[in-house]
């Protein structure tokens, strides 16, 4: 075998990679499940504490700080090793699925709250004293005419953060999780060849390239505008 | 309820578990200051080439910042550590990790930087070049310390993700902080060490946390 035939037999194998490229589809499958969820639940839950924070209460904005600090100081697979490995000692045991979902969720909702309150805040006193003295109440005020405008501001760092969130599903790997990269080390374990590992290298570049392609140019499009 | 403290805070575990982790805490330690300056280095770097007129330097580099952006800092650990020696090159835990870290860092400072350089009004380099200033004269001391104050926020917020980044190296079994703490976990077959490494890191941590928010309402308040 010259140089390159071998460099291609380790890498590029096509035989290896016909064999794996099932499982390697399914994890592609089930890094998208897990993403999708931490996204959907996570930015709900963030929306949900930063308009509990909007209504002023000391001991809950207290615990929602605290809450958001924790998790925004805490590395997510530190969290995950505790959830996985750390609850079922009490009695409550996870599927590596539903602890990958809520550890990432949670840290999610933890920059979600913060980002999202960074925009409430972010909208002058001047529109909360318009609106509710055209007779809305505090309710309304904040949905119909504080949140809108404060969601504009929160959609960069928004993307940006929700991004580096669905990249963490590979943490799913250590607890077992079957995604993609977890489906490719088993394959390369079981063949002795690096192919698999090529392969799931490229599953992440087709299933992330386009989302970080479209960041940038939401980053450019709701940039915010300086005075 | 006792349970719970037996478990997750039990402080005699805690104590003995505690040379171990100290360790693994000065390997962590000892890998922030390779991989922040090295990573704020490359960023540097990438945000000034991504600055230069010919498109043959800057769309690479483009390409460059948007692939390490997309890709999973985990999956390229394990890429680098169990792919790369298949090519017959041996590669240590811990080169695997800084090269992963530098790869991912530098295309993220990159962009934080190149945004910076951006706000920069081009004025000023033109006022620098008028004074006499060579070209890399008026980058380093007018242009980059400017562009340096304007993206604060992020570039600190950046190193407070890449301080938590390296948990990841416990996966390819370099001995940092979490892996001491998920060795003691299962010589002790008690979560209570990998709580204590959740506390450390916290410590470690939380003042960033803070000085972020703070910087960040700083700006924020310049603005307006």
């Amino acid at each position: 075998m010259t140089q390159w035939e071998r460099f291609v037999f380790t890498f590029f194998n096509q035989e290896v990679i016909a064999r794996y490229l099932p499982s390697i589809a399914k994890g592609f499958v089930v890094t998208i499940e897990v993403a999708v969820l931490v996204v959907a639940c996570g930015l709900a839950l963030g929306l949900v504490l930063a308009l509990v924070r909007s209504f002023q209460l000391r001991a809950v904005n207290a615990a929602i700080v605290a809450y958001a600090d924790v998790l925004r100081a805490m590395p997510p697979l530190v969290l995950l090793t505790l959830v996985y490995f750390g609850l079922p000692t009490v009695g409550l045991t996870f599927s590596g699925f539903v602890s990958t979902w809520l550890t990432l969720t949670l840290v999610l909702s933890a920059f979600a709250e913060e980002i999202f309150w960074a925009g409430i805040t972010s909208v002058p006193k001047g529109q909360w004293e318009a609106a509710r003295s055209t007779g809305l109440g505090f309710g309304q005020a904040l949905i119909s005419v504080v949140f809108p405008q404060a969601v504009r501001l929160t959609i960069p760092p928004l993307t940006n953060r929700t991004i580096a969130l669905t990249k963490m599903t590979a943490l799913g790997t250590v607890v077992g999780l079957g995604e993609i990269i977890n489906q490719a080390t088993t394959a390369q374990a079981f063949s002795g060849n690096a192919s698999p590992l090529v392969v799931g290298a490229f599953a992440y570049v087709i299933l992330f390239l386009p989302v970080v392609v479209l960041a940038r140019w939401i980053e450019t499009r709701f940039a915010w505008r300086r005075q | 309820m006792e349970s719970l403290i037996y478990n997750f805070f039990n402080l005699d575990i805690m104590w003995r578990a505690m040379p171990f982790l100290l360790r693994g805490f000065g390997m962590t330690v000892l890998l922030c200051l390779i991989v922040v300056p090295l990573g704020c280095v490359g960023g540097l770097m990438v945000a000034l080439l991504g600055g230069v007129p010919s498109r043959w330097v800057r769309w690479p580099v483009m390409a460059y910042v948007d692939f390490f952006r997309a890709f999973p800092p985990l999956v390229l650990l394990i890429f680098i550590y169990a792919g790369v020696p298949f090519a017959g090159i041996d590669v240590p835990a811990i080169a695997a990790v800084v090269i992963g870290f530098f790869l991912n860092t530098s295309a993220y400072y990159g962009e934080i930087l190149r945004a910076g350089i951006e706000s920069v009004g081009y004025g000023q380099t033109e006022a620098a070049r008028s004074t006499g200033l060579t070209k890399l004269q008026a980058l380093t001391y007018v242009i980059v310390p400017q562009a340096v104050r304007n993206v604060l926020p992020d570039l600190v917020s950046n190193t407070l993700e890449v301080v938590k980044l390296t948990a990841l190296a416990s996966v390819v079994a370099l001995p940092e902080l979490l892996y001491a703490a998920n060795m003691a976990r299962s010589i002790t077959f008690n979560p209570s060490p990998v709580m204590a490494a959740a506390i450390i890191y916290l410590i470690l941590l939380w003042p960033l946390v803070r000085l972020i928010a703070r910087l960040e309402h700083r700006v924020g308040m310049a603005r307006h």
